[in-house]
């Protein structure tokens, strides 16, 4: 899950971060009064979660209140990579004398937590990466220990911090370690972490990514999630416990399992069809997810066939049957469907869609082509 | 002759009194597995499955009582962590674990603490294992393996079933399958398996079934290049998929280009590697 610049600068100032003053508004009127509140110049910044904002135009400095209302306005009209301007963060500009980069993310490589920096910060750390490999600093931090205040000094120092900042600089990186820690974040980031022509240390812009999987712990982020920012489609089937990407293609698929889901995909693709979508009903999923996810697929205008693919484990086909049938009741399909029913209770699944006027298949490759011949029509 | 599991393996069941744990224990006894224990805090004295198998408290207690040599884990991923520590201080040295949606910081803390015990680690994420024949640890469907020469690793779980059942209507068979899991962390990776299929004198050929995301494909190909003899057939599942979008499993997430599939098939082809175009192509790759 994606938090947007504003929210993950809140959680590093609960860290003891320091970040500029500033709040996050919907209209240009907002943005205006949050800049009369700061005074002096302002920056408009649209709040979308995508990459790239500055270089789309979707960031802004205004010498005053009422260039801040114009400049919200004009970005609130914007929309970037697809995506809808519907905050802008008004925050107070900085002086900035230099630009760092920070950030903490997991190596599944090394398969610990690693703290990263450059002193080429600002830009696109990746560029930075492939171009000046040895201009990006990297620390591994044992997960059982946690991050060690020696390590953080040899950050400072390898990124020729001036010593005189050592000390903030340990208590960012900590309040990083925590923040990045304590709400599970996949990736931590501060880019720039600036140096202010009056010496200080402040996190201009933020992005965190938290881990799906343990939002049971952490209600409070499970709640700031911003679902303007998705397909209603994949909200939808988060609610079911489903795993769901909506893709261009026309032809609709519901798998069990990821790496199946994928693979199903990839052969729709192979025998010259489009998948519709990626769809996993997960391990041991009832009628009713079955039905939800049928729902979900059946929604897309696009879809001209559907692809069932089936092979089941602790999924049971009859189980399945029974979901596909309830959904047919509901929805009426009016498009083309090919089964394919493999494994636990595959007998018992094939008699109850008997029926059920769709087109079985046996194999994978078979159940593939049918449902690309039966996509063209 | 297998790897990792076999008619020797005395398996313990953390979470055996849960839906899954007892379902797929019943499975595991009614396949042949010697199934010796089952753990679920405050239900110990218990049995399960008509009188066969002993709950207990702790994983310490069945161990000491049962000599069990191998524990699988079904229990909740709120609970997985703790399982899994609790597995290893008990003594166990092999570990599967079953259970699905494990947060990733929490796994990076099982991974490094027991790399330092040297208990060895299958998933989180994963089917399990299967010696068709002998034994199976896990999920994985019992009816649709053969026993034979072919060893099976992979990342995803439906998926491999699929590889097993077209290798058995042809009549090829597994030595051992063994599902590594799609998580990002997880306890063992390809080269951990390849290294023992190449060791195991009763596999003659190698499946190796990946997805996208993470470099695990990449280190595999050079880990056949330079190490492996035995033949090698693959699969790469999530060609299609696009970039940077998370297809289920955690670790499938291609970021920029790394990780992509046609990346990862290009190494494996690079190192001698029969990459099929789908999966119901593998047996006629390994011929």
């Amino acid at each position: 899950m994606k938090l947007h610049e504003y929210q993950s600068k809140t959680i590093f100032a609960k860290y003891g971060i320091p970040i500029p003053k500033g709040r996050v508004a919907a209209t240009a009127d907002e943005a205006k009064q949050i800049a009369e509140e700061l005074g002096g110049r302002v920056v408009i910044k649209s709040q979308v979660l995508v990459g790239g904002r500055g270089k789309a135009g979707g960031v802004k400095v205004a010498k005053d209140a009422d260039e801040a209302a114009e400049l919200a306005q004009q970005i609130l009209a914007m929309t970037i990579k697809g995506l809808p301007v519907r905050k802008v963060l008004v925050d107070e500009a900085a002086a900035i004398a230099t630009e760092i980069y920070f950030s903490i993310t997991n190596d599944r490589a090394a398969k610990k937590p690693v703290m990263i920096a450059s002193a080429a910060g600002g830009v696109d750390i990746e560029e930075v990466a492939a171009t000046t490999p040895e201009k990006i600093i990297k620390v591994h931090i044992d997960p059982l220990l946690g991050l060690r205040d020696y390590q953080s000094r040899d950050i400072a120092a390898s990124i020729d911090l001036p010593r005189e900042l050592w000390r903030d600089f340990s208590r960012i990186a900590s309040g990083l370690w925590q923040a990045y820690k304590e709400t599970d974040a996949e990736l931590a980031e501060i880019n720039p972490l600036v140096i202010t022509k009056d010496n200080k240390l402040v996190a201009l812009d933020g992005k965190m990514l938290i881990d799906d999987n343990s939002l049971f712990r952490h209600a409070d982020l499970a709640e700031i999630r911003d679902v303007d920012e998705e397909a209603p489609a994949e909200t939808e089937a988060r609610r079911y416990g489903l795993s769901f990407i909506k893709l261009d293609g026309n032809i609709g698929c519901m798998v069990n399992g990821a790496g199946l889901a994928m693979t199903s995909m990839d052969i729709v693709k192979l025998f010259g069809g489009e998948p519709a979508n990626f769809l996993d009903i997960g391990g041991g999923a009832g009628a009713d997810k079955v039905a939800a996810a049928m729902r979900i697929i059946l929604s897309d205008p696009a879809v001209q066939a559907v692809l069932f693919n089936i092979f089941g484990g602790i999924t049971r086909c009859d189980e399945v049957a029974r979901g596909i049938l309830t959904a047919m009741d509901e929805v009426k399909p009016k498009v083309p469907m090919v089964v394919r029913l493999v494994g636990t209770n595959a007998e018992e699944g094939r008699k109850l869609l008997e029926n059920a006027s769709m087109i079985t298949a046996e194999t994978l490759a078979d159940a593939a082509q049918k449902a690309v011949a039966a996509a063209k029509g | 002759m297998s790897i990792l599991i076999n008619k020797d393996t005395r398996l313990l069941v953390q979470g055996i009194t849960g839906n899954e744990g007892l379902f797929h224990t019943t499975q595991m006894v009614s396949y042949g597995t010697n199934v010796v224990a089952g753990v679920t805090p405050g239900k110990g004295g218990e049995w399960v499955l008509d009188g066969k198998v002993p709950v207990f408290d702790s994983v310490k207690l069945a161990a000491e009582a049962t000599g069990a040599n191998c524990s699988v884990i079904f229990v909740p991923a709120r609970f997985a962590p703790d399982a899994m520590f609790e597995a290893a201080d008990a003594g166990i040295p092999l570990i599967v674990c079953i259970t699905e949606g494990v947060p990733v910081q929490d796994m990076m803390r099982v991974r490094n603490y027991l790399d330092h015990k040297k208990v060895r680690l299958v998933g989180p994420n994963c089917p399990g294992m299967l010696t068709p024949g002998e034994a199976k640890v896990g999920i994985i469907p019992g009816n649709i393996a053969i026993p034979g020469n072919v060893g099976v690793v992979s990342r995803s779980g439906t998926l491999t079933y699929e590889v097993l059942y077209a290798l058995k209507l042809v009549g090829m068979g597994a030595s051992t399958c063994v599902g590594i899991g799609g998580d990002p962390i997880n306890g063992t990776n390809f080269i951990d398996v390849l290294e023992m299929f190449e060791h195991d004198p009763h596999t003659e050929k190698v499946v190796l079934i990946g997805e996208i995301g993470g470099t695990d494909e990449d280190k595999a190909a050079e880990f056949i290049a330079s190490r492996m003899t035995k033949p090698v057939v693959s699969f790469i599942a999530g060609q299609t998929a696009p970039p940077g979008k998370r297809m289920g499993h955690a670790g499938a997430i291609i970021e920029g280009s790394a990780g992509s599939a046609a990346d990862k098939i290009k190494a494996l082809e690079t190192a001698g590697v029969k990459v099929a175009k789908h999966p119901e192509e593998i047996p006629s790759l390994l011929k």
